[in-house]
């Protein structure tokens, strides 16, 4: 990737995405749709778009999930 | 804990309101919710367990972006349970069914973990509020040091219109998220605003710093290079 192309990926932003109010007050239900085995993000294009640009929430979904996914495992 | 007067009606109120639970999220909302004191307090237990259980994960699986280390991370693990559990207990007729109540659960002491590491960055923090290490920017960035003398450009673009086209406040929370990497979390914390209005700036401050940088020629048009 030239140093261009990382500019332009650092300067990109998605006009789908929520922020961080909405995402984190569906995240509960995002994070069930994925437990579950649906598809959260075509549900939520939004809030996967914001997830995927937003380090903190990113990282509260990784959290939740991890959470909610280890119990699953251990029935 | 003592349920406050009115509050079992209430709970009952908000269940026949939400959709059909599924039975493990009816059980934890009739247990809790329980005029039984004895039946109550053993959920509220088994709750406050489970959410001690994710915090003390959660607060692990952060450790290497913390400065937080040894008891001190069980420490906020226990602090981010027992705030949670008040919560979701001050919260419990606001619960809906559109997830499984111990997700829903969950998110509070998820949240909370979140919270309480951003507040610790200041105790000992690596960078100050407002260091402005712009020599340090193109390592943030991922720009490969061997194009240096285009690095450098870059560099020299994008700081002058951050100091030209920013407002001072998306200038001071640009610096100090994207230039000094100081986390996101914790600037909300230290400058009293809601997480959103921080990323909120980042937006439009990326938004307008793209703008700029397509005036000038020095990026594409959005889109252009698909044509």
């Amino acid at each position: 990737m030239t140093n261009r192309e990382t500019l332009e990926r650092f300067l990109q932003t998605d006009p789908r995405d929520v922020g961080c109010g909405e995402a984190i007050a569906v995240l509960h239900v995002y994070v069930d749709l994925i437990a579950a085995g649906r598809d959260a993000a075509d549900r939520y294009p939004g809030v996967a778009a914001h997830l995927a640009a937003c380090g903190p929430c990113g990282d509260d979904f990784a959290g939740l999930l991890a959470a909610v996914t280890s119990e699953q495992a251990e029935g | 804990m003592a349920a406050p007067p009115g509050y079992h009606d209430a709970v009952q109120l908000a269940r026949s309101a939400t959709r059909e639970l599924d039975e493990e999220s009816a059980s934890w909302l009739r247990r809790l919710a329980s005029a039984a004191s004895a039946e109550r307090q053993a959920a509220e237990r088994e709750l406050h367990n489970r959410l001690l259980r994710i915090a003390l994960t959660e607060v692990r699986r952060r450790s290497a972006s913390t400065q937080v280390t040894g008891p001190e991370l069980d420490d906020v693990a226990h602090q981010a349970a027992g705030d949670a559990m008040l919560a979701i207990l001050a919260k419990l007729t606001e619960f809906r069914g559109d997830s499984r109540f111990i997700t829903w659960a969950y998110r509070f002491v998820i949240l909370e973990v979140s919270s309480k590491l951003g507040r610790h960055y200041w105790r000992n923090p690596p960078v100050a509020l407002d260091a402005a290490q712009w020599e340090r920017f193109p390592d943030r960035l991922g720009l490969d040091p061997h194009q240096h003398a285009e690095a450098a450009g870059i560099l020299a673009e994008v700081r002058h219109v951050v100091d030209t086209e920013l407002t001072d406040h998306q200038r001071q929370i640009f610096v100090a998220i994207v230039v000094d990497g100081i986390p996101l979390t914790a600037l909300a914390e230290k400058l009293g605003l809601q997480r959103n209005a921080i990323y909120k700036v980042i937006f439009d401050a990326r938004r307008k710093i793209r703008r700029a940088l397509v005036a000038k020629g020095y990026l594409d048009e959005p889109g252009a290079g698909q044509r």
